[in-house]
């Protein structure tokens, strides 16, 4: 299929559609609000269903429900919207459906602003909602990474029967990029949703969604098994990119539209003699800790570089397990760097330039 | 001999949880009957709320989905818009409904969404122990109105279907009491209505059920009966407040 120029919030409302997702519900945030408008627009050109919800708390519930007919459910949000959310995708994980996220992402806390930000690491792979549950996170870097990283994010969801979120920051939703929509590769056998509630018709015992289990050994079982999955996750789901690794005297540590901003300011080291590495985590949750052992003998330290006040570089901490020296370089509510900015940051770790 | 009376289709044979005197039992039964009268068991997908009757997704013969509390509605518009040619409906509690999730139930009645929803009004949150509930009634003690509701600090109890009764798209809405056979029976005939005007595809109905709650009320069951009628029914009125035009 040929390029099309396509804003970011469109082209992950195509990505949804392409996957095969017919039904949307969401509800207007800015910066995300082109993908509701877009799917509002195009669902029913394929017999699909776009639902504005009265709030974020109503739209993930409707998922909540429409994921439980065994259907492919997708909503969208932004960053405070997403908080209102967390509740829907604790249950969603809990009665174990497939379902996929957007959180095109803004400053904060609060209201915060409306710019780009990725200052919910923390809410998204840690999650607001309660108890012992974990989704796959996805950060795309371009729009062409967001469109193929949406589509496969459907199979993942329906292969773990779990919510999978796919965060951009927001020049993610609002920048324009070509991309073309490959039939995506298929990976994983997915597995027949005999689980959803379609109506018995007689033939079978009614099937129930639910995420209650009073009695305590039965909820711990089910955690249990739950946790299995999340342990198959964390073997099987990382994603990331190692980027000029060989020699680096420091590696940086870097997600989404950051790590593009990461690259640039990697060129200008270069230029000037100053070897630096990049590791970019794809999937937040889970985490490359893997990655980490990449790192050559010759770095003396890890800079994490994010558009928060530091959220990713516990991570970072944790996968470094102690090793190097952990920097952090960040700017935060909408305030995004400059290459130049992280060029004098790594001098700085490096002894004031060489 | 002639089968006389037997167990509706529309229900398991789990044995109900509820506390003597609870009249979830009849109500339950009552959706059941319906469910099977109007041969729609096979294609009902209920959805279950957060409240004393957070197990109906045991004692319902049907596909059931739990819900958070409060957003049965929500989690009801996800499944009927995905799957318009089956019967939807939640059951739902006055603290569930009447509290927690106003903004759920009043939007999904503004749509005009397809689905039909029990309302069981016992004026208490029961499941978490008799705490007052937006229903509760002006002088009604609960466990956190000691003293008796009062109107100047918690406001007067809140009246559902009159106010469903100014959203268009709630095109059934009748409140019904469970107190004695006759009001049981025409609590059966308003339950059939409501799902009824569902299979037209006529829009959002919903059945107020004045209930009792005899465990937390601290009335014994019988007497919880008279209380309901003498005490609930002059505050909210039983009857019709929407009816779809015949034909129409």
């Amino acid at each position: 299929m040929a390029k099309v120029l396509m804003k970011g919030n469109e082209a992950i409302g195509a990505a949804g559609i392409k996957a095969g997702c017919k039904y949307f519900f969401g509800y207007p945030i800015t910066p995300q609000n082109e993908l509701p408008e877009f799917m509002s627009k195009e669902l029913p050109k394929v017999d699909g269903v776009f639902v504005q919800a009265e709030s974020e708390v109503a739209a993930i519930n409707m998922i909540y429900g429409g994921a439980g007919t065994g259907e492919r459910v997708m909503t969208s949000s932004s960053s405070p919207g997403i908080a209102l959310k967390q509740e829907g995708i604790s249950y969603i994980a809990g009665a174990e459906l497939p379902c996929v996220i957007v959180n095109i992402s803004r400053g904060g806390p609060g209201l915060g602003g409306i710019q780009p930000s990725q200052a919910d690491y923390f809410q998204s792979t840690r999650g607001g909602g309660n108890g012992d549950y974990r989704l796959p996170v996805y950060a795309p870097a371009s729009i062409q990474e967001a469109v193929d990283l949406v589509i496969e994010a459907f199979d993942v969801a329906d292969y773990y029967r779990n919510p999978v979120m796919v965060i951009g920051d927001g020049m993610i939703g609002q920048m324009m990029e070509p991309v073309e929509f490959n039939e995506p590769e298929k990976k994983r056998e997915l597995p027949v949703k005999d689980w959803a509630t379609t109506g018995t018709e007689g033939k079978r015992k009614p099937n129930i969604i639910n995420s209650l289990a009073l009695d305590p050994a039965e909820l711990e079982k089910h955690n249990i098994k739950l946790q299995a999955k999340y342990d198959e996750m964390e073997e099987k789901e990382v994603r990331y990119e190692a980027y000029k690794l060989e020699e680096a005297e420091v590696v940086l540590v870097a997600y989404g539209m950051t790590s593009r901003i990461v690259k640039n300011a990697m060129d200008i080291l270069e230029k000037e003699g100053i070897k630096t590495g990049l590791i970019r985590p794809i999937t937040l949750w889970p985490f490359p800790n893997k990655a980490f052992n990449e790192i050559p003998d010759t770095a003396k330290a890890l800079l994490s570089v994010e558009m928060s006040m530091g959220q990713m570089i516990d991570d970072v901490k944790i996968a470094n397990n102690g090793k190097l020296p952990v920097e952090f370089y960040g700017r935060a509510g909408g305030m995004i760097p400059t290459p130049e900015e992280i060029v004098n940051k790594v001098k700085e770790i490096l002894g004031g330039g060489k | 001999m002639a089968v006389v009376f037997k167990k509706t289709e529309g229900l398991t044979d789990k044995q109900f949880h509820y506390c003597p005197g609870c009249t979830h039992g009849i109500i339950h039964r009552l959706v059941g009957e319906v469910l099977e009268e109007l041969e729609v068991v096979g294609k009902a997908i209920g959805v279950a709320p957060v409240g004393c009757s957070v197990l109906a997704y045991d004692y319902f013969n049907c596909d059931m989905h739990e819900a958070a509390h409060g957003r049965a509605p929500a989690v009801a518009t996800g499944i009927k818009r995905i799957l318009p040619d089956n019967v939807v409906f939640t059951y739902q509690g006055d603290g569930d409904l009447a509290s927690i999730g106003t903004a759920e139930i009043i939007h999904a009645a503004h749509r005009a969404e397809k689905f039909t929803t029990i309302f069981v009004n016992n004026a208490i949150y029961g499941m978490t122990g008799g705490q007052m509930a937006p229903t509760t009634l002006i002088g009604q003690k609960s466990t956190t109105s000691q003293a008796g509701r009062d109107a100047a600090t918690t406001g007067m109890p809140l009246r559902m279907s009159e106010m469903f009764a100014t959203i268009d798209g709630a095109v059934f809405v009748e409140r019904v009491s469970v107190h004695d056979v006759a009001h049981i029976r025409k609590a059966k005939k308003a339950i059939k209505k409501a799902f009824e005007v569902q299979l037209e595809g006529k829009g959002f109905g919903i059945v107020e059920v004045l209930s009792t709650c005899p465990t937390n009320w601290g009335i014994a069951p019988v007497e919880s009966l008279t209380w309901l009628k003498e005490n609930m029914i002059p505050y909210y009125p039983l009857g019709n407040f929407r009816t779809p035009e015949e034909g129409k």
